[in-house]
C-alpha cells in the first residue's frame, strides 16, 4: 500500500503522494457534497435544501491534508514492521507495563475508589458521575466476560440490564420485595434469559450471534415498550423502591423503624444515601471483577481463553463449545442483570427509552477500546468514555460519531484494543544452558 | 379475499426492497465472509441522497417524471457507490487477515458513525415529502374494499426485476462475475492466477451499494419520509431475509426478501402491527437453528 510514497531511488516520490492526496479529495468530495453540502430543512412549504458548500471545501481540504500526513508517515515513520510472534503473544513492552500497572495502580484505584467520598471534593455532583461512570465499568466488565474472554460478540448486552432493572423493579412493585432480595433474583432471571438466548444460537458462527444478540436486544425492548398491563409501556415503571442498609431507610423519617440518620444519631443528610449507593456500585463492581479473575484462572476460564483464539481446536481436545459459551453467556448476563437492578434502584424510576442500541453500542465500545479481556483497559476507558462525556456536554451530538470512529480506527491499529494483552497461561522454563543456544548449530 | 390480495401487493413491494439490500450483504459475505453491518446505513444514506436529488431537481424545475426519476435514480447509484467503496477502503481492508471480531466490530463502528454522520449532517428529525408517483390500477373491487395496484409499487417491483436480471447476467456471464465467483470459492488462488483480488471485492461493495442506494429510492419514494435511522431496522431485516434464502446465494437473497416482506406484511395484517419487528427477529432465530443454511444455500464445511 505505501509503496507509492517513494521512487525507485528510494527519494521522496512527490507527484505521486500528490495524485493519491487529489485522488482523495476528489472521493471525499463525492461523500461530503451531497450528505454535508446539501442540507434539507424544513420550509413552510415542504423540504427544502440549504446549501452549504465552506463545509464540504472544509471537508476536502482536510482529506487532503490528512492524507498527505498519512503519506509522510508512511515514508518516514510507519515502516511496515512485521510483527514478532512473542510480541504478539506475551503483549510486549505494553503488556509488561500493564502487568505492572495492574499490580500496582489496581490496588491504588480500588483505595482511591473507597476513600473517594470522604475527599473534599466529593459534592453530590461528582459522586454521581461517579455512580455512573461506577455503572459502565460493572457492565464493561460484565461484557468483557463474553466479549473479551469468550471472543463471543453480544450486540444485545443492554437486553440483560433491562431484564435485571425490570426484574426488580416489578418484583418491588407487586410482592414490595427489598432491594438486597431482587438482586440475586435479577442476575437469575437475566443468567436465565442469557441461557434461553444462548442456547439455540450459541452453536452458530460467530457472526451470526452478533445479529441475533442485536436482534434480542430489539425484541426485549419492542415486548417491554408494548406490553402495557405488564411493563406499564413507554410510561416505564416509576416509584422503585430505594435500597435500604440493614433495613434502615434514608429517609428523614420513616414509618416503620429508625431510618439511618436517626440510628446513628446524625445530622439528615440527602448526601448518605449518594454515599451508599456509591458504596453499593463499588461494591459490585469489585465483585464482578474479582468473580472474573477467579474465574479466569479455573479451567472454564482458560476454555473461553481458548475457545476465543481456535474453536476447532478446542473441539478437538475435547470441550464442549455450545457448554462453555453459554456459561460465559449466562455469566456476563447475570453480571448486566445486577447492573440493571441497580440502576432501577437509582433511578427510581425505569423506561425502555434507557435500553436502546446505543447503550449496548457504548458498553461494547468501553470493551473494545479499553482492550479486550483487559480489566483494567475498561476502566479507563469507561473513565474517558462516559466521565469525559459528562465534562463535555455541549458536544454530546458529536459522541456517537466519536465513538464509532474510535471503533474503527482501534481496530485497524490495534485489533485487540488498546490495552489488551494476552497473559501465556502456560510458559517454558528459561533454557538452563543459555549459552547452549548459539553453540548448537557448530557442535553438531 | 380483498385484503388479502392487497397485502400480498403489499407484501411483494417490500419484499422486493429487502431482496435489493439482502443482495449486497448475501454478495460481501459470499466474498469475504464477514457480515457488513455498515451495509444498512449505506442503504439509509442512498435514500437521503435520492431525497437531496429529488428536491434540487423539484427546485429546478424539472416536471417530467421519469426522465427526474431515472436522473435521481442514476445519481444516488453513482454516490452511494462512493460511499460503499470508502467504507470498504477505510473501514475493513485494512482488516483482511486480522483477529477474528475485528471486521465485525469495526462494521458496527462504521455502521455507528455513519449514523450519526447524516443525523449531525442533516439533522434528526423526519423528513417527508410529497408523493412523487401518483395513482395505480384498481385491481378488485367488492362493496367494503378496493384492490388498488398503485403505479409505485409497479415501478418498484419492474425496477427491482430489472436489476436482478441485470446482475444476474453480470455475475453469471461477464469477467467480473467470473472473477467474483472465483474469488469466492478461493481467494487465493484466484490471486494466483492473475484476478486483482482487492480490486474485485471493492467492485462487490459498490456493487452492494448501488443496489441498496435504488431499495432507499423505492423507500422514499413509497414511504414518503426517511430518517437516519431506517437503515437499521431495514438492515436487520435484509439481513434475516439473506439469511432465509441462504447467505451467498443471490436468488437465495431475493427470495428472502419476497418471504420476510410477505411474512411482515401479513403479520402486520392480520396480527399486531406493534410486534412486526419481533416476528422478523423470531424467524432470522428459528431459521438459524432448524435451517442454518438456508432455502437456497450450501453448505458450510469447516476446513482446517
Amino acid at each position: 500500500m505505501a509503496t507509492h510514497v517513494r521512487t525507485a531511488e528510494g527519494s521522496l516520490d512527490l507527484p505521486a503522494i500528490l495524485k493519491d492526496c487529489l485522488m482523495t479529495g476528489l472521493v471525499v468530495f463525492a461523500l461530503a457534497a451531497p450528505i454535508i453540502g446539501l442540507r434539507t430543512i424544513d420550509t413552510p412549504g415542504g423540504l427544502g435544501i440549504d446549501y452549504r458548500f465552506d463545509d464540504v471545501a472544509f471537508a476536502v481540504l482536510a482529506g487532503i491534508v490528512g492524507r498527505f500526513l498519512l503519506n509522510l508517515y508512511w515514508a518516514y515513520g510507519g515502516r511496515r514492521r512485521p510483527k514478532a510472534k512473542t510480541e504478539e503473544i506475551a503483549g510486549g513492552r505494553a503488556g509488561a507495563f500493564m502487568k505492572k500497572v495492574g499490580l500496582y495502580g489496581g490496588p491504588a484505584a480500588i483505595l482511591f475508589a473507597i476513600a473517594m467520598p470522604m475527599l473534599p471534593f466529593a459534592d453530590r455532583y461528582t459522586l454521581d458521575v461517579a455512580i455512573l461512570v461506577l455503572t459502565y465499568i460493572m457492565l464493561g466488565w460484565g461484557l468483557n466476560i463474553v466479549v473479551g474472554l469468550a471472543g463471543l460478540l453480544d450486540l444485545g448486552y443492554v437486553a440483560f440490564y433491562a431484564v435485571g432493572a425490570y426484574s426488580y423493579a416489578l418484583i418491588a412493585a407487586h410482592f414490595d420485595w427489598s432491594f438486597w432480595v431482587c438482586l440475586p433474583l435479577a442476575g437469575l432471571f437475566a443468567a436465565f434469559f442469557g441461557v434461553i438466548l444462548g442456547f439455540p444460537v450459541l452453536r452458530l458462527r460467530g457472526d451470526y450471534l452478533a445479529i441475533v444478540t442485536l436482534g434480542f436486544g430489539e425484541i426485549i425492548r419492542v415486548v417491554l415498550l408494548n406490553w402495557y398491563e405488564f411493563t406499564g409501556g413507554p410510561d416505564g415503571v416509576s416509584g422503585v423502591p430505594r435500597p435500604s442498609l440493614f433495613g434502615l431507610e434514608f429517609a428523614r423519617s420513616s414509618s416503620d423503624g429508625p431510618t439511618f440518620h436517626q440510628f446513628f444519631g446524625l445530622e439528615f443528610s440527602s448526601l448518605h444515601r449518594i454515599v451508599f449507593l456509591y458504596y453499593v456500585i463499588l461494591a459490585l463492581a469489585l465483585i464482578t471483577n474479582f468473580v472474573t479473575l477467579r474465574l479466569r484462572k479455573l479451567p472454564i476460564g482458560r476454555a473461553w481463553e481458548a475457545l476465543r483464539e481456535d474453536e476447532i481446536a478446542c473441539r478437538s481436545l475435547g470441550i464442549n463449545p455450545t457448554n462453555t459459551k453459554l456459561t460465559a453467556f449466562a455469566i456476563g448476563a447475570m453480571f448486566g442483570g445486577f447492573a440493571g437492578s441497580f440502576f432501577a434502584t437509582r433511578q427510581g424510576f425505569i423506561s425502555p427509552e434507557s435500553f436502546t442500541f446505543i447503550e449496548s453500542a457504548v458498553i461494547l465500545a468501553i470493551v473494545v477500546l479499553g482492550g479486550m479481556g483487559s480489566q483494567i483497559g475498561v476502566v479507563i476507558a469507561a473513565i474517558f468514555l462516559i466521565g469525559g462525556t459528562e465534562v463535555f456536554r455541549d458536544l454530546e451530538q458529536y459522541r456517537m460519531l466519536a465513538f464509532g470512529g474510535a471503533m474503527v480506527l482501534i481496530m485497524i491499529w490495534k485489533p485487540r484494543g488498546l490495552l489488551a494483552h494476552r497473559e501465556p497461561t502456560l510458559r517454558l522454563p528459561p533454557s538452563r544452558k543459555p549459552e547452549a543456544a548459539p553453540l548448537a548449530g557448530g557442535a553438531s | 379475499m380483498e385484503y388479502f390480495v392487497q397485502q400480498l401487493i403489499n407484501g411483494v413491494t417490500l419484499g422486493s426492497i429487502y431482496g435489493l439490500i439482502a443482495i449486497g450483504y448475501t454478495m460481501v459475505y459470499g466474498i469475504i465472509g464477514m457480515i457488513n453491518f455498515a451495509h444498512g446505513d449505506v442503504f439509509m444514506i442512498g435514500a437521503f441522497i435520492a431525497l437531496i436529488s429529488l428536491l434540487i431537481l423539484g427546485s429546478l424545475g424539472l416536471t417530467f417524471i421519469p426522465l427526474a426519476l431515472l436522473i435521481v435514480l442514476i445519481v444516488s447509484m453513482l454516490l452511494s457507490s462512493v460511499y460503499g467503496w470508502t467504507v470498504e477502503r477505510v473501514a475493513y481492508r485494512p482488516l483482511r487477515g486480522s483477529f477474528r471480531l475485528a471486521p465485525l466490530i469495526s462494521a458496527i463502528g462504521m455502521s455507528i458513525f455513519l449514523q450519526n454522520y447524516v443525523q449531525i449532517a442533516q439533522g434528526a428529525r423526519v423528513k417527508p415529502i410529497q408523493p412523487v408517483v401518483n395513482g395505480g390500477i384498481v385491481v378488485m373491487e367488492s362493496p367494503n374494499f378496493v384492490v388498488t395496484l398503485s403505479y409505485m409499487q409497479i415501478l418498484i417491483v419492474l425496477t427491482t426485476l430489472a436489476l436482478m436480471a441485470g446482475f444476474s447476467y453480470l455475475i453469471a456471464k461477464t469477467a467480473l462475475g467470473r472473477q467474483q465467483r472465483a474469488c469466492e470459492q478461493d481467494r487465493r488462488m484466484a490471486s494466483l492466477l492473475g484476478i486483482n483480488v482487492d480490486r474485485t471485492i471493492s467492485l462487490t461493495f459498490v456493487m452492494g451499494a448501488a443496489l441498496a442506494s435504488v431499495a432507499g429510492m423505492m423507500f422514499v419514494l413509497y414511504y414518503g419520509v426517511i430518517d437516519f435511522f431506517i437503515g437499521f431496522l431495514a438492515g436487520v431485516k435484509a439481513f434475516t431475509a439473506a439469511v432465509l434464502g441462504g447467505i451467498g446465494s443471490m436468488p437465495g437473497a431475493m427470495l428472502g426478501g419476497l418471504l420476510i416482506g410477505l411474512i411482515e406484511t401479513f403479520w402486520s395484517a392480520y396480527f399486531t402491527i406493534e410486534y412486526k419487528d419481533v416476528a422478523a427477529f423470531s424467524i432470522l432465530v428459528l431459521v438459524l437453528i432448524f435451517l442454518p443454511t438456508g432455502l437456497l444455500g450450501k453448505p458450510e464445511i469447516e476446513k482446517v
